[in-house]
């Protein structure tokens, strides 16, 4: 095969592979403090349809990113006040916010569909990294949100295993009542973390519509909450782990849609069914694995905390 | 005046319907280890929670080194030198024990020197006979091992003030002695050590004084070296209790349950019985000895039919009943009391009417094919209550509601009524206090006296030495050795315990 194809494939398989990596990463940190955030879907389009409007007000798409952050978290903040202050079942909280997110994103973003933003993330080639051959315009050439998810996988790797802000963060997700009897303030870890799973969230959002299509369309996230709820297990909630799934699954899309290009003669239905069916796949093998090792998943995950008092 | 590390006066503290500390003054000195006893629900933890900032006092004042203090957290506590060692170990099995022990401490505030941690621990460790290599995984210590991570924990924040809840409860004899070994370099080093327990042996071994509480109230502080273990029972319990229960000579009769080279995995696939053999006689009670988790709990979910063994085989009454299922079992009148009563002995939603004939409900004249007699089982029930003395507001009351020992009767009568052949009783006195205990021992007696072969397992020695006629000791999923109580003592059932054959004793003696 042509060697630009190849390089124009993997360069699309990290493009592809980036909103589904921030969402993970998101998703690791809540679940990490024990809080299973199934409204991800929803919190993405929340942070799309957000950033794409205030970018396309304030023609910055960086301030339209802040706005997708900020979004992301407020309805995060939801889903904690229900399953952190109120202990509500946490799938079911997580569905309703899904719910919630996908019906707001899709009624108020009726006004901007088919609209053109005058600014968006384009690639920025980053000097000499670039020229390093092969690698060098697959990874380098690529625009900033791409960069920051770079930076995070390594950062948020150094603050769960090595910082003490991360020890407590595992504490409350392994073990609340041991955390909460040393002085860890549970329900606040809970709830930052669930905050910042959502802020990313909306990032990942936000890099659809502000990087990825610029554009709106309803329901642009198209299952891509749902696949990185299954990259966590897939990542045994490890960083660095959802980095290589992310990218797997981005490879996935990117070739799929090659074939399509191509006019490979498999319907096009069936070529999209592809990153789902990987998704499946994916589950199956890792929680067989997961559950013959019996490690990885925080040991209170799901599981509402409550300081013991005799009745 | 005498130095008081803590002075507790006056302490009040209600919960919905119970008092559980009446006007209690303690006090506690540098440098002694004081035995806090009573019954189960005397009120001992209660009072001391309080100390340690897990709960609020509704009246009452707290001093330490005779200065006013108001604890309102656990945080308090430490910042007063105050650290308390549950009985259930707040661990996070997969974090390190370097992790265990930093964790909520704020120094240093943001990054993990695990290095400069380390070797904090292993000197505070060595210094006090707490060895423990700090980079294993809690999962990876057994149980004693655990419990110096706890106490490792509390003296890492600088507690002056140690307060271990029931800590022998789990551990081997010879854990126990190192644990007391442990207590007395700390109590030399100048720490106040506060030691509760309802164990007469051991608080007489150990401390310096005892402080008896019944029902919430504080009854006594005496010196250990002026009392005796009679006058502690008469005034843990109020009365005179009877260390010794009277036994009929046993006359077994033929094998009920036989086990022959016995295999199961555990829960998280390891073996946890490694070719168990044993028989149990009509008529007879063979206890099982054994440190928490060396395959009791296998043992007997295999024979009750909810573990598939991994081979060889389960006879009772001569009936292949191996990997069969438990309601198979349930029909050859096996008898089973679960260690967990909560989770596998009740359903803790169900009325207790419900839960006494969760077993019998399919049969006649329980029922008639598809409905249930409820006439029947409403008598059957009430005058199981009544027989068994379960103290229950209505039939109707949800079985969540009952406390400990009234929910063990109540599996007791539904175990009983259907005249066992074989009893499996696992931990049936957990947990109760003197007066529970005793029926339980009585009931099990009984069933034995009508012929019913029993399985007992149990942590408490003193227990199995009382009652069972044979003794096998388990470590590893093996059986050590079979014995009668009598013939031996218990420092060689210890050595059983702790993985020593009976044979390899044996020989021991000989050449020594």
């Amino acid at each position: 095969m042509n060697l630009d194809i190849v390089i124009a494939t993997l360069s699309a398989t990290i493009k592809a592979g980036t909103p589904l990596l921030l969402a993970t990463l998101g998703e690791i940190m809540a679940e990490r403090a024990g809080i299973l955030n199934l409204g991800l879907e929803g919190m993405m389009l929340v942070g799309a349809l957000s950033g794409f409007i205030v970018c396309f007000l304030t023609s910055n798409p960086w301030v339209g990113l802040l706005v997708a952050l900020a979004s992301g978290a407020i309805i995060a903040l939801i889903h904690a006040a229900l399953t952190v202050t109120l202990r509500a079942n946490q799938v079911v909280s997580g569905l309703a916010v899904t719910l919630f997110g996908t019906g707001l994103s899709g009624f108020l973003g009726k006004m901007v569909i088919g609209v053109p933003i005058p600014n968006y993330f384009t690639p920025i080639a980053i000097p000499g990294l670039v020229n390093i051959p092969f690698l060098g315009p697959i990874l380098f050439r690529q625009d900033p949100l791409v960069y920051l998810s770079y930076l995070l996988v390594p950062l948020l790797a150094f603050w769960i295993y090595r910082t003490r802000p991360g020890l407590h963060l595992r504490a409350v997700g392994e073990n609340p009542a041991a955390a909460d009897a040393l002085g860890v303030n549970v329900y606040g870890v809970r709830y930052l973390y669930t905050l910042i799973g959502g802020a990313l969230a909306g990032m990942a959002g936000a890099y659809l519509s502000l990087a990825y299509t610029p554009v709106w369309i309803e329901n642009m996230t198209a299952g891509r909450g749902w696949i990185a709820i299954a990259l966590v297990i897939f990542a045994t909630w490890d960083p660095f782990k959802a980095l290589l799934g992310s990218y797997l699954f981005g490879l996935v899309d990117a070739v799929q849609f090659r074939l399509q290009a191509v006019g490979v003669a498999v319907p096009s239905f069936f070529l999209n069914m592809t990153p789902y069916l990987a998704t499946i796949i994916v589950l199956i093998f890792a929680t067989t694995e997961t559950a013959r090792r019996r490690i990885g998943a925080p040991a209170a995950l799901g599981l509402p905390y409550e300081r013991e008092e005799k009745s | 005046m005498e130095n008081n590390a803590v002075k507790m006066e006056g302490i009040v503290k209600r919960f919905p319907g119970v008092l559980a500390n009446d006007h209690v003054d303690f006090e506690v000195r540098t440098g002694e280890v004081h035995a806090l006893l009573g019954e189960n629900g005397a009120g001992k933890t209660t009072l001391m929670s309080i100390l340690a900032g897990i709960y609020r006092a509704d009246a009452g004042n707290i001093y330490i080194n005779n200065r006013r203090v108001h604890i309102k957290s656990p945080r308090d506590a430490i910042k007063e030198g105050v650290g308390m060692i549950h009985q259930n170990f707040l661990l996070i099995n997969s974090h390190s024990v370097a992790e265990n022990i930093t964790l909520g401490y704020d120094r240093p505030r943001f990054l993990l020197k695990r290095k400069k941690l380390e070797q904090e621990i292993q000197e505070i460790g060595q210094k006090f006979g707490l060895e423990v290599d700090p980079q294993a995984k809690i999962w990876q210590l057994s149980v004693g091992e655990q419990q110096r991570v706890e106490i490792l924990k509390m003296l890492y924040r600088g507690a002056k003030i140690l307060i271990l809840d029931e800590p022998t409860a789990v551990l081997t004899p010879q854990e126990v002695q190192e644990l007391f070994s442990t207590l007395r370099r700390m109590a030399q080093a100048g720490h106040a050590v506060v030691f509760i327990s309802h164990k007469l042996e051991e608080v007489m071994r150990i401390s310096d004084r005892i402080t008896v509480l019944r029902k919430g109230r504080k009854v006594a502080t005496l010196a250990t070296r002026d009392t005796n273990p009679g006058e502690l029972a008469r005034l843990m319990v109020g009365r005179e209790v009877f260390f010794d229960i009277k036994k009929s000579p046993p006359k077994p009769g033929e094998e009920v349950l036989a086990i022959r080279d016995l295999h199961a995995l555990s829960d998280k696939g390891l073996p946890a019985l490694k070719g168990v053999s044993l028989s149990v006689y009509s008529g007879e009670i063979l206890g099982i000895a054994g440190v928490a988790g060396n395959g009791q709990k296998e043992l007997a979910e295999v024979i009750s039919g909810l573990r598939p063994a991994k081979g060889g085989k389960v006879l009772i009454c001569g009936k292949d009943l191996t990997s069969v299922s438990p309601r198979r079992v349930i029909e050859e009148k096996v008898a089973y009391i679960p260690e967990d009563r909560k989770g596998v002995g009740t359903v803790g939603n169900l009325s207790v009417l419900d839960n006494l004939i969760l077993k019998d409900y399919r049969r006649a004249p329980f029922s008639s094919g598809t409905f249930l007699n409820l006439r029947y089982i409403r008598d059957h029930a009430s005058s199981l209550v009544e027989k068994f003395q379960i103290i229950t507001p209505t039939l109707e009351t949800s079985a969540k509601l009952l406390s400990g020992g009234n929910l063990q009767r109540l599996i007791l009568a539904r175990e009983i009524s259907c005249s066992p052949k074989l009893m499996i009783a696992v931990h049936p006195t957990r947990g109760l206090d003197v007066s529970a205990t005793e029926s339980v021992h009585r009931m099990l007696l009984e069933q034995r006296e009508n012929g019913a072969a029993i399985l007992l397992i149990s942590e408490d020695l003193d227990e199995l030495t009382a009652i069972s006629d044979r003794l096998a000791v388990i470590y590893e999923g093996e059986i050590m050795g079979i014995v009668e109580p009598k013939e031996v003592t218990l420092e060689e059932i210890g050595l059983m315990m702790a993985g020593k054959k009976r044979k390899m004793l044996e020989s021991s003696e000989v050449t020594s």
